[in-house]
């Protein structure tokens, strides 16, 4: 059995879809550009900046590769929240005059989607934030139904950060196109777990994040869709970087790193993939005896990567701190310093108590057996432990149904 | 390719420090410091150390630093995110700033709510008296650079704030090419926010902040996960961040090491450049030490340029953001240079890294190729 003994070492990653580590081939990439090519690529008039040009534009055929777009549709921002930020507000901008002022989004977004459709909404648009399906995902008779005369843009999210749902983007697509409304993804979660092939999919904007595909953080980029032409007005302006659509001089080494990440993902998606989803079965397989468990999102259209459940009678936040052997999320790690319950889950119909009590598990490149193991191990014991002391459980276990119980004061 | 780097306010080679400070957190420390758990808290702590070395290098309380993606990202956020709450009075920017300041107040500008130039005199010094003369009409906010990137000139941006606050205007100004360069004291200059740039100062490219005094009402560009106490969203780039903190660490080191080193090569550069009848912009200004920006009559910048280049000397024909036009430069313009002359002017800008000799080699270089293109010319003419 494994040693549950947690002090005397680093705590084993399962949070990869908050953040997940620099491949060591994509940071020997990333180092050169940073000690001896330093230049600006924007420097037209010596060597150093032509070198850091050249890497620049090599990067972005390879980001362009993994999802198959033309590089002139690759336009680089600081990272997935920039690109949802410029995608949702640069084009409902742009096309309000023409098109309309309504939105349509998800309310399982990522909050950077869904603080820019806010931020929007001061601003004089109306926006539909459309529940899913308790199985996360979005039913397209009811999208279709959101569509107003007057909706300009829509943006879903290809792959859910927390519960790693895999939303039909083709037919949510196909739907806008139709509708004549411009359609924004965000597909920070998806790269190298989920094929792309934006030359066939019918999408005008996709988002894209390299720290969540072993590349440095602070940089991302955004997919522009040539044809049909997507205009976006600039929310930074300045020296006319990235075709006058995002100005701010590019962090070099940051955009090569994102390119050998993106790079090794697409050769190595097929076999990585084959493999964490053995390891994530596994995980499945070791938690799904454990009683009153319930796991969150459909689990056939969803990435291998991901596995969030309910530990029902535990609560969520005692539970981290019980395992601190694993490194794990309890909800979004961009809303982790709130202790509201995660919103995605609730929109999915959980109760308040199971959303409390859900733990994500996000398994990556650097996840072994031996992990999974010990984290089922871990998880057993904790969780029957944390039980132990919950007069709920007992009361559980004695037949009460808690939800009829009526709380007296005193 | 040159050999000789001389365009350091573009950008500048990353110290060695700096880098062996970062390494970490592109490797095993490589949490997202939101987590919770002991990698998010290792980033997060990592992140806060940045900022109180960021702090205390431009004279502010580490609670006033709201880390960005850049210097633009930064003058984008101060301009826009101050004018935005308020509905009216204009925006008043120097005629001398960089585009990422000018540009986005153009953009924002409403029938109520114009953007207008503030005149500069020849030395490339605001023009106090046109400042007050603009403010008599209700103004949002004023942004002056404190050093222009082109010149070098240093401007007295506390008189500015003075006068800009007596008017009820905020005050931004982009102190990105003055950090490392000369004292850079947040409270000294009586400014509500102050742009900053990790890679003018040898930090990583990727990181930069805007100095903010919290009590004024400020609108965030990016919106999302509420990072930055909802002043800035999105993951923050630890390794940059803390690349960012070790630069400023040694720029405050070495602060007068840089401004005694970069005068001497500057002020011997001049005086060659004086042999070969060089027009010096903004010489009797107050310049900071390791700029240099001259043109000669009738030789076009871009060529002589790329001529150096050839020789080994790398330096700039304008700031490298508008490299990509060939228009003359703004800056120069301004401050009343006739088109033809700043059509020929070529930027040095000198780091610690150089050497008197080496700035002796680019003084003979100069004059090959100037005879060179002058015969050319005199062949073609």
């Amino acid at each position: 059995m494994a040693n549950m003994n947690q002090t005397d070492r680093p705590p084993i990653y399962l949070d990869y879809s908050a953040t997940t580590p620099v491949d060591i081939r994509v940071a020997k990439k990333m180092i050169p550009y940073l000690t001896e090519h330093y230049g600006n690529p924007a420097s037209r008039s010596h060597p150093y900046g032509w070198t850091a040009e050249k890497a620049v534009e090599n990067a972005r055929e390879e980001v362009a590769k993994l999802v198959n777009a033309d590089p002139r549709e690759i336009v680089w921002t600081s990272g997935a929240t920039e690109s949802n930020n410029l995608a949702i507000k640069g084009a409902a901008n742009f096309y309000a005059s023409t098109k309309g002022k309504h939105i349509i989004t998800i309310a399982t977004e990522h909050k950077a989607v869904i603080d820019a459709v806010r931020e929007l909404e001061r601003q004089g648009f109306t926006a539909t934030y459309l529940e899913p399906e308790p199985d996360g995902l979005v039913d397209l008779a009811k999208f279709k139904a959101a569509i107003q005369p007057d909706t300009v843009l829509a943006s879903v999210m290809l792959v859910n950060n927390e519960i790693g749902v895999i939303q039909d983007i083709e037919a949510i697509g196909n739907i806008c196109r139709e509708a004549g409304v411009i359609f924004h993804v965000d597909a920070a979660q998806a790269t190298g777990k989920v094929k792309i092939d934006l030359a066939s999919l019918p999408v005008d904007l996709m988002s894209f994040s390299a720290h969540k595909t072993y590349g440095p953080k602070g940089i991302g980029a955004l997919y522009v869709c040539r044809k049909p032409r997507i205009r976006i007005e600039a929310q930074m302006h300045g020296g006319g970087h990235e075709r006058g659509m995002r100005s701010g001089t590019l962090a070099t080494h940051q955009i090569v790193g994102m390119g050998e990440a993106f790079r090794i993902a697409r050769e190595e998606m097929a076999s990585e993939n084959e493999r964490i989803r053995m390891l994530r079965d596994r995980l499945l397989a070791g938690l799904k005896d454990i009683e009153e468990t319930y796991v969150n999102g459909d689990l056939s259209h969803r990435i291998p990567h991901n596995l969030n459940i309910s530990f029902n009678y535990v609560e969520g936040e005692s539970l981290i701190m019980a395992v601190k052997g694993i490194a794990v999320s309890s909800g979004s790690a961009c809303t982790s310093a709130s202790l509201e319950p995660s919103y995605v889950l609730r929109a999915l119909g959980r109760s308040d108590e199971l959303a409390h009590s859900s733990i994500r598990f996000s398994i990556g490149r650097f996840t072994t057996v031996a992990d999974v193991d010990y984290t089922v191990e871990l998880m057993k014991s904790k969780i029957d432990k944390l039980r132990e002391l919950s007069p709920l459980w007992e009361m559980f276990k004695d037949g009460i149904d808690i939800s009829k119980v009526q709380w007296a004061a005193h | 390719m040159s050999s000789v780097y001389f365009d350091h306010n573009s950008t500048t080679a990353l110290k060695t420090e700096v880098l062996e400070a970062m390494l970490p957190f592109m490797a095993s420390q490589h949490g997202n410091a939101t987590s919770r758990h002991s990698f998010g808290r290792t980033a997060r702590a990592a992140v806060e150390h940045a900022r109180e070395q960021v702090a205390n290098a431009v004279g502010a309380y580490a609670n006033q630093i709201v880390f960005t993606g850049s210097g633009t990202e930064s003058n984008n956020f101060a301009v826009r995110g101050i004018c935005s709450n308020l509905d009216k009075g204009q925006i008043l920017t120097s005629a001398i700033e960089h585009p990422c300041v000018s540009r986005p107040a153009l953009a924002i500008q409403t029938s109520v709510m114009q953007a207008k130039s503030i005149h500069v005199d020849s030395n490339c010094n605001i023009n106090l008296a046109h400042l007050q003369k603009l403010l008599l009409t209700p103004t949002s906010l004023v942004s002056a650079m404190l050093v222009n990137n082109e010149t070098g000139v240093i401007q007295d941006i506390t008189k500015v704030a003075e006068i800009a606050r007596e008017h009820k205007a905020y005050v931004h100004t982009d102190a990105v090419q003055a950090l490392g360069k000369i004292p850079v004291d947040f409270f000294a200059l009586g400014v509500h926010a102050m742009t900053v740039s990790s890679h003018k100062i040898g930090g990583p490219l990727g990181a930069g902040a805007l100095v903010l005094d919290k009590r004024i009402d400020i609108q965030p560009l990016l919106y999302g996960g509420g990072q930055e106490k909802g002043l800035r969203s999105g993951t923050e780039n630890v390794a940059a961040i803390v690349g960012f903190g070790a630069a400023c660490d040694l720029a405050t080191k070495n602060l007068s090491a840089f401004d005694v080193h970069t005068a001497n090569l500057r002020d011997h550069l001049e005086i060659g450049l004086a042999k070969l009848n060089a027009v010096i912009f903004g010489y009797n200004g107050f310049r900071i030490a390791n700029t240099s920006f001259f043109a000669f009559k009738n030789v076009e910048g871009e060529t002589l340029v790329t001529a150096l280049d050839k020789a080994g000397f790398a330096v700039a024909s304008g700031s490298a953001c508008s490299s990509d036009s060939t228009e003359p430069s703004h800056v120069l313009l301004a401050m009343g240079v006739p088109e033809d002359l700043a059509r020929g002017a070529v930027r040095v800008s000198f780091g610690l890294s150089n050497t008197v000799q080496e700035v002796e080699h680019f003084l003979l270089a100069l004059k090959q190729q100037l005879t060179r293109l002058r015969n050319l010319t005199a062949v073609a003419a």
